[in-house]
């Protein structure tokens, strides 16, 4: 009997890196089980085996996708329940999180959230309060439900790689009766760049661009990195919201974090202050943001960054 | 309509936020009425202003569950427009998790729901102290009510509610039929202030005191007991230091440079 399993929803092509990452959390804990809603192409399915999963569970039901939350979380449990699964290990995102919370009510489970860290008996480790305490946590229940943060271990594939058997479980059906339709859904571009949440590095901009991301953009793309915005640049309309950085936007924890034209409000702060390296440009030398920044300019962001993007292109010839 | 919006009062972020005692929970001083739930209020204030407002037996009540302080999320709650108060408060209830606060909060909705059914349940995206965003959803499970959550713009009509929602790769609509819990984004609305007659009007209105008992709930399910998390261990982590500041001589962009090569992030 399996007792970890992790929930994978929709894997596409190929697994997500925060993906293989919660497989390898979960080898570290015990036998692995993988519940998964969508397609599962073979190459998913391959690598599945490769990162030591005994066992696939899928839904009887094809429209999950249909619905907001309820329904995969009535699966998952119909999973655990079927596994004797301990811990059920998702993805930390907005979605995963209210599976985890509707699962633990499901399981009567303890959910721990924004998790980076997990020791061998469960326990867990996260930050709180705007990342001004690390706790640690533990479940009391007889299943843990534990929402992982990415970027927290690097992906590996099992010792002795197998072939996972696949096993249907119905979908209760009473889980769509009490359950939000999805009416539409429109599909947003790509940007090319590294999603912000999992990128190592990030290059934000606020309301020092004054309306032009360019300088933000080219600097971005010199290094690799992802693309975030204060509230006001994004409540200006400059950039989407979903590149907001802060306390009701994104939570990043990049290797390095450059801030240009942003105040450093403690909202701001609170979204980036986890980064490894804080780097800040700002004309007022008196801007909070050069509190917490390893590495502060007093300067005009439209004469550093495009000055430092060159300087980075020669560099790397 | 009748709606029931949860307030929370929540540590004020502009100071330094610290956990104490033995299950590591959250001091309460210096708090505040959540700003996130600001937007839940709001928009319950216009739903029911929509419908003719409370002339037109439209309720807007603020529910808090809480110490003695939470009373002060519900008085600012009234004063920007709220037409009544409640307050679930209980010694029993301090360092409930996710699950033990959902299921509180459950019952008190059921409790204000005997004489007539809760329309709709309204909350903030998150609470700005435990940022889990694990009670709607966990109260629309235990309510056995469809979840409209992170709603960025929110309509209801004809018993049903429709929403549109955002995130990274896509948006959506979504719909539901009433009851429901609703959670709304920041981005639903630009709350409304109290004003001079707001706060006059806010003295005449009146806020419930719930007790467990009142509402059903025996001592054992919530509070540290009740929790199905518990905190071990909380390290606070050292504040963060200002590093080098320089000012840019015409040089600052190589000089940004040659800092993160120092660092070996090229
Ligand atoms: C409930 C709530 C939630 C919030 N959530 C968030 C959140 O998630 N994220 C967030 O960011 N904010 C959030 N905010 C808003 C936050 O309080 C600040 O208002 C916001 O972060 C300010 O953005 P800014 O720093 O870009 O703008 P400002 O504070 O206006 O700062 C602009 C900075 O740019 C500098 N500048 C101007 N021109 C130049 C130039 N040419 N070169 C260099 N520097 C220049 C200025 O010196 C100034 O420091 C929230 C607020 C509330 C009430």
């Amino acid at each position: 009997m399996a007792n970890v399993l992790v929930f994978i929803d929709n894997p596409g092509q190929a697994l997500k890196k925060s993906s293989l990452e919660l497989l390898t959390i979960a080898r570290s804990l015990g036998e692995t089980a993988v519940a998964v809603n969508g397609e599962l192409s073979d190459d998913v399915a391959g690598t599945l085996g490769a990162y030591g999963a005994a066992t696939v569970f899928r839904p009887s039901a094809a429209d999950l996708d249909d619905y907001l939350v309820a329904p995969k979380a009535a699966f998952l449990a119909a999973v655990a329940d079927k596994s004797g699964a301990t811990t059920v290990l998702l993805e930390n995102s907005p979605e995963g999180k209210e599976i985890a919370a509707r699962l633990g009510i499901r399981l009567s489970a303890g959910v721990i959230t924004d998790v980076v860290a997990v020791d061998a008996d469960g326990t867990a480790h996260k930050s709180v309060l705007a990342g001004s305490y690390t706790t640690t946590a533990k479940a009391t229940t007889a299943v843990t439900v534990l929402s992982v943060k990415a970027n927290t271990v690097d992906p590996e594939p099992a010792t002795a790689p197998g072939t996972p058997e696949t096993v249907t479980v119905d979908a209760p059906a009473d889980a769509t009766a009490a359950a939000a339709r999805i009416t539409s859904r429109e599909q947003k571009v790509a940007s090319g760049r590294p999603d912000l949440t999992d990128a190592r590095i990030v290059v934000a901009g606020g309301r020092g661009l004054d309306g032009d991301f360019g300088p933000v953009e080219e600097l971005a793309d010199a290094l690799g990195a992802a693309v975030g915005a204060s509230r006001a640049a994004t409540d200006a309309g400059w950039i989407s919201h979903d590149a907001q950085v802060g306390q009701t936007g994104k939570t990043v924890s990049p290797q390095l974090y450059i801030s240009a034209g942003i105040s450093g409000a403690i909202q701001q702060k609170a979204g980036m202050q986890t980064a490894k390296v804080i780097v800040a440009v700002n004309k007022d030398a008196e801007s909070p943001v050069f509190e917490i920044a390893d590495f502060g300019i007093v300067g005009d962001l439209f004469q550093v960054l495009p000055q430092a993007t060159e300087e980075i292109k020669k560099r790397k010839g | 309509m009748k709606i029931v919006v949860l307030v929370k009062h929540v540590p004020d972020a502009q100071f330094d936020r610290h956990l104490s005692g033995e299950g590591h929970t959250t001091d309460r001083d210096e708090s505040i009425l959540s700003e996130l739930d600001e937007y839940a209020l709001e928009a319950a204030l216009q739903l029911a202003e929509a419908r003719g407002g409370a002339k037109a037996g439209n309720k807007v009540i603020a529910l808090s569950m809480g110490p003695a302080g939470a009373v002060n999320a519900i008085k600012k709650s009234l004063q920007i427009g709220a037409t009544e108060g409640v307050h679930l408060t209980d010694t029993a209830l301090a360092g409930s998790d996710a699950a033990a606060t959902s299921l509180a909060l459950a019952a008190a909705v059921r409790h204000l729901g005997a004489d007539s059914p809760v329309d709709l349940v309204l909350t903030g995206m998150a609470s700005t102290d435990g940022e889990t965003s694990l009670v709607p959803a966990q109260l629309a499970e235990r309510l056995g009510l469809p979840q409209v959550t992170f709603a960025s713009s929110l309509d209801v009509d004809g018993g049903r509610v429709s929403a549109r929602r955002d995130a990274d790769t896509h948006s959506e609509t979504v719909e539901a039929s009433l009851p429901a819990v609703v959670s709304v984004t920041d981005q639903i609305n630009e709350p409304r202030y109290p004003n001079f007659k707001g706060i006059i009007a806010a003295k005449r209105k009146s806020i419930t005191t719930l007790s467990l008992a009142d509402i059903g709930v025996d001592s054992s399910q919530v509070g540290h007991s009740g929790s199905w998390t518990r905190v071990t261990a909380a390290e606070e982590r050292p504040p963060r230091t200002a590093g080098t500041i320089i000012t840019d001589e015409g040089d600052a962009g190589i000089k940004l440079v040659d800092f993160l090569a120092a660092q070996k992030l090229l």
